[in-house]
């Protein structure tokens, strides 16, 4: 080995507490970087593949009865090469020592052969024999949340029938990756659960027969698709046809597209933030690192190495220590990776498998960044110092020009002594690098508050959601929309407090060139329990003859202002087209919708008093027996209970939430300590000499730790505010980065995110200085006057 | 060695060793040094690089400890001290000069003497000690906008200033030419005349040795000579 690759180990392990503090920064900018990257390319190479092998649809169409004929004419349209008919049902289910209501979706598979679309594939147990009666398939996600496995028994009640169930098969489908009730804002495994039968034994329980109610298609290469879901809709709308759609709206697509999507900006946005400051800070640290070398420097010079060769030899050694943190934040990044990825295939995504894939790329991707931080750090320095005459470069650097300072020139320096006035000359005599420091420790700061902010962010919406607006107890859902008179019965039901009705349609609806599919709902203008609210999530009333509409659909998605003419296309019925005017705009964190009084929806429909569902207050402890009394009613379809959807919220995207916040919180405090304590054994190396003559001229530790930790603590609490403040903006861009039609997050920073930003970063302080001051203890108060540097 | 005067003793040395261990060699610096040092007296230790004279000057100013032997200040025993008595030892006692001046780049001339003021008991102004060394015109001045001879200056006003009752100079003039060299010398020959400072001067620079009182040249270790000059020359009359 050359002498100076010797060099270059020594010089490592010599500085290896900094070098392991380097690469503590390296590390958690890589290792966001990859996790995030891994996770996605992971869930989208396993979509991608899982969509392929188990066939899922390009159109679906839902209708209410269609002879089984029809489904030719469908075939007939130009562009489709498969067409599969279904039988669909709501139903009710129960589910042995389980009293909470369940609602299901039971689904018909063919009884010859296996489906032609949207494949199920099944995890334990077998599929469903020809022309069974009583077998079903579960979903995996409610087959483990109730522990059922082939063989247990459940009952559904369908149309109105109980029907006993026998549990044959669990199954994974492309169409229910991502299952979720009708109404609910967040899946519950427990209360909601997607089955399949037999086709024969479906249509004969819910008088299907030789017909159908739900169709998917799949389309050859290069087919117009909304020409398809046109002609389709032309077809099905005398069969009572709620508007096909297209693979991007089916549901668990698009809310897999969405969470996709959103993670593509988690992945690229974080790593670029973290990785962003991990790379000015490497560039700051081994600058400052390097041009404490100059002495070395001036002796390689003077031995003869050329600058090539001294720059080469500086560059490996950073270049070991970005290697050291790439190496760790890969490995790191993709263990988390791995982790995340099962989070989501536990609490959200229901894949049969997972093809894990961390690509080189993104490695390569990680190195070039940190190495080109790491190097142009190391140039600029390394040049300075090896532009001087090696005789000057080995004699002491000139002392620097200092004067004083703003605060002594406006008259206040008789309250400072000596030290204090070195503190505050060293800090304003090199602006910049006290500027870079505290920025460093400024953007640790607001990192952790990155890190940590979704999860106030997110109690925030659940409170606005659920204790504002939507505060009733439960959601009740009618099989098909039912009189207002329907109401005086729940509310007569022991235990109900107070009971409003709803009418919701589907619809589609316009502005200019911008069109959505949402629901409308229509709602009471005094209501108590589902109230809509302004944009400082105020409770406004719903005015009469109009819509109001959620922020994100108004500004972002159809762009329309309160006053504009919005036209309505209902999906239901005599599908109407109508325009009706836009008179406000209301705050909603979760998902969109368009609202409007009860009564002009009626009016709107053509219709009486009439309602789809109801909203429910009741009586604390009074609801396991209102549960059972209106599963027992026949019309009931669906209860969604607020306080059980809050609770499987928390125990699924909550527990995905709480990861990434602990793995975030991790990385961003590896890079916090990393930063202050290299700022500080950085500043303990420039200006050991000045302390130890201090030492020698009988100041005690305690008063050279005052100049050094002083300046480093002077720069901290000024870094905080900074901190905060970076803090906040990058929330910001994250939160504008983060909008999508399933929720936005509210920019709420808490006092505890903020609080845990700065106390990381004064916690590191306090540990570097520490650290300091143990070394401070050791300086060699002899050495110092011997040598110059 | 005869005393017209007899003076009061600022240090006594008995039986001093020093070793260094360097990995596994052991390196002697001291081998056993008996010393007295009184008060008023100019001394200079002289001896080649290794004699062990900045390691005989560093015990008697507290910033190592002897292997062996016992070394007194006054009545204090400073052999078995603990860090902080040693640490207020060089605080209210020592005053040092270093080669490399070793002065606080962003204090001024004052301020350098004021961060040691600040800490003694009874020390003079800043501005008197910067004056007995010729700079009371540059109090205001930076390290960084002072000559290398000023510096050093600084530093002699900086040791003065606490009023020691020691002041040790390691190569004052090591890193300063000739005529340079001469002016801090007269500034410490000042001092120790006027405040009558015991003060310890090293130098492996023979033509110094004519300013002293006594000259002590160490060699491997041991004393090898004390010679008290019958006449000594002023400073300004010194050259090399």
């Amino acid at each position: 080995m050359r002498a100076l690759d010797r060099k270059l180990l020594r010089d490592l392990w010599h500085l290896r507490g900094q070098v392991l503090a380097i690469a503590a920064v390296i590390m958690g900018g890589v290792a966001t970087l990859v996790m995030s990257l891994s996770t996605y390319d992971s869930l989208v190479v396993t979509r991608d593949r899982f969509y392929a092998e188990y066939r899922f649809a390009d159109v679906f169409a839902r209708l209410k009865r269609a002879p089984e004929p029809v489904a030719d004419r469908l075939r007939a349209i130009a562009g489709v090469e498969r067409l599969e008919t279904r039988v669909t049902a709501g139903v009710k289910l129960e589910v042995p020592g389980f009293t909470d209501p369940i609602t299901g979706l039971l689904l018909s598979v063919p009884d010859s052969g296996a489906p032609l679309q949207n494949a199920l594939h099944l995890k334990r147990g077998r599929m469903v024999q020809p022309y069974s009666s009583d077998e079903v398939v579960l979903a995996d996600s409610f087959a483990d949340a109730h522990r059922l496995e082939p063989g247990d028994r459940l009952a559904a009640i369908i149309n109105g029938k109980h029907k006993a169930l026998t549990v044959v098969g669990v199954a994974v489908s492309p169409e229910y990756v991502y299952q979720i009730a009708p109404g609910a804002m967040f899946p519950d495994f427990k209360r909601y659960g997607v089955l399949w039968t037999g086709r024969h034994a479906l249509a004969a329980a819910y008088d299907m027969q030789g017909a159908f109610n739900d169709v998917t298609l799949a389309l050859a290469r290069g087919a117009e698709v909304q020409d398809v879901i046109d002609r389709v809709d032309a077809i099905l709308g005398s069969y009572g046809g709620t508007g096909s759609y297209a693979r991007k709206d089916q549901f668990s697509n698009r809310f897999l597209s969405e969470e996709l999507k959103q993670l593509q900006t988690t992945a690229t946005l974080f790593p670029a933030i973290f990785l962003g400051v991990a790379a000015f800070l490497l560039n700051v640290v081994v600058s400052r690192l390097i041009a404490l070398q100059r002495e070395q420097i001036a002796i390689l010079k003077a031995f003869g190495y050329s600058h090539v060769a001294i720059v080469w030899h500086y560059v490996k050694l950073v270049l070991l220590v970005v290697l050291l943190g790439v190496a760790a934040g890969a490995a790191l990044g993709a263990w988390f990776g791995q982790g995340l990825s099962n989070v989501y295939m536990e609490t959200t995504f229901r894949f049969p498998y997972l093809d894990f894939r961390l690509q080189a790329g993104v490695v390569l991707v990680a190195l070039a960044i940190s190495g080109a931080a790491a190097v142009s750090g190391t140039l600029f320095a390394v040049l300075r110092a090896a532009r001087l005459a090696p005789a000057e470069g080995m004699r002491p650097e000139t002392p620097t020009v200092y004067r004083a300072t703003f605060v002594e020139r406006i008259g206040l320096q008789r309250w400072f002594a000596a030290p204090s006035r070195m503190i505050l000359r060293h800090v304003e005599r090199r602006p910049i690098k006290s500027l870079l420091t505290v920025l460093g420790i400024a953007c640790a700061c607001a990192l952790m508050m990155v890190g940590n902010y979704q999860k106030g962010a997110i109690d925030f919406m659940v409170d606005v959601q659920f204790r504002q607006a939507a505060r009733e107890d439960l959601a009740v859902t009618f099989i098909e929309p039912t009189s207002g008179a329907a109401l005086n019965e729940l509310a007569a039901l022991p235990g109900v407090q107070h009971v409003e009705g709803f009418r919701d349609v589907a619809a589609i609806l316009r502005f200019r060139n911008h069109h959505h599919r949402s629901a409308v709902y229509g709602i009471q203008p005094e209501g108590r329990l589902h109230r809509s609210l302004d944009r400082s999530l105020q409770p406004v009333h719903v005015p009469a003859g109009g819509v109001v509409l959620t922020d994100h659909l108004a500004d972002n998605i159809l762009h329309v202002k309160p006053g504009d003419l919005l036209t309505v296309e209902v999906l239901e019925g005599n599908r109407r087209v109508v325009q009706v005017p836009v008179l406000g705009i209301t705050r909603q964190f979760l998902g969109v919708s368009a609202y409007m009084q009860q009564e002009s929806l009626n009016a709107l429909l053509r219709e009486g008093d009439v309602v789809s569902g109801a909203y429910l207050a009741v009586d604390p402890g009074a609801e396991q027996n209102l549960y059972a009394a209106l599963h027992a009613r026949p019309r009931v379809l669906g209860m969604v209970a607020n306080a059980s959807a809050i609770q499987s919220f928390y125990a699924t995207i909550g527990e995905f939430v709480l990861f990434y916040n602990l793995v975030a919180t991790v990385l961003a405090g590896s890079i916090g300590f990393g930063v202050v304590y290299n700022s500080a054994r950085i500043a303990l190396s420039e200006r050991g000499r000045e302390l130890a003559s201090l030492r020698v001229l009988g100041f005690t530790r305690g008063e050279i730790a005052y100049i050094l930790l002083g300046e480093l603590a002077l720069l901290t609490l000024a870094a905080v505010p900074v901190g905060l403040l970076a803090g906040i903006g990058l929330v910001g861009i994250l939160v504008l980065a983060f909008e999508s039609d399933l929720y936005r997050l509210p920019l709420v920073l808490t006092p505890d995110n903020m609080a845990l930003g700065a106390t990381v970063v004064i916690v590191s302080a306090l540990i570097s200085g520490l650290m300091l001051w143990h070394r401070l203890g050791k300086l060699d108060l002899v050495a110092v006057l011997k040598t110059r540097e | 060695m005869a005393m017209t005067v007899p003076a009061e003793t600022v240090f006594r040395a008995r039986g001093l060793t020093k070793t260094y261990r360097m990995g596994e060699v052991e390196v002697p610096a001291l081998r056993g040094i008996d010393l007295e040092l009184y008060r008023g007296e100019l001394v200079v230790l002289l001896g080649p690089s290794g004699s062990g004279k900045s390691t005989l000057l560093n015990i008697l100013g507290g910033l190592d400890v002897p292997t062996s032997g016992e070394v007194h200040y006054l009545d204090h025993e400073l052999t078995g001290a603990t860090e902080a008595e040693l640490t207020r030892f060089r605080r209210e006692h020592v005053g040092f000069v270093f080669q490399f001046y070793n002065l606080i780049p962003s204090l001024t001339a004052r301020e350098n003497v004021s961060a040691v003021t600040e800490i003694a008991s009874s020390p003079m102004r800043p501005e008197d000690a910067l004056r007995r060394v010729d700079l009371g015109s540059r109090l205001d001045h930076f390290p960084a906008q002072l000559s290398g001879g000023e510096q050093q200056r600084v530093a002699i006003a900086r040791a003065i200033a606490k009023n020691p009752a020691v002041l040790l100079c390691d190569e004052p003039t090591g890193a300063l030419d000739s005529a340079t060299g001469v002016v801090v010398l007269e500034a410490l020959e000042r001092v120790n005349r006027d405040l009558g400072t015991l003060t310890v001067l090293i130098t492996h620079n023979v033509g110094i040795a004519d300013m002293a009182d006594r000259v002590i040249r160490l060699s491997d270790g041991h004393i090898a000579e004390i010679r008290a000059n019958a006449a000594k020359k002023p400073a300004h009359e010194l050259s090399w």
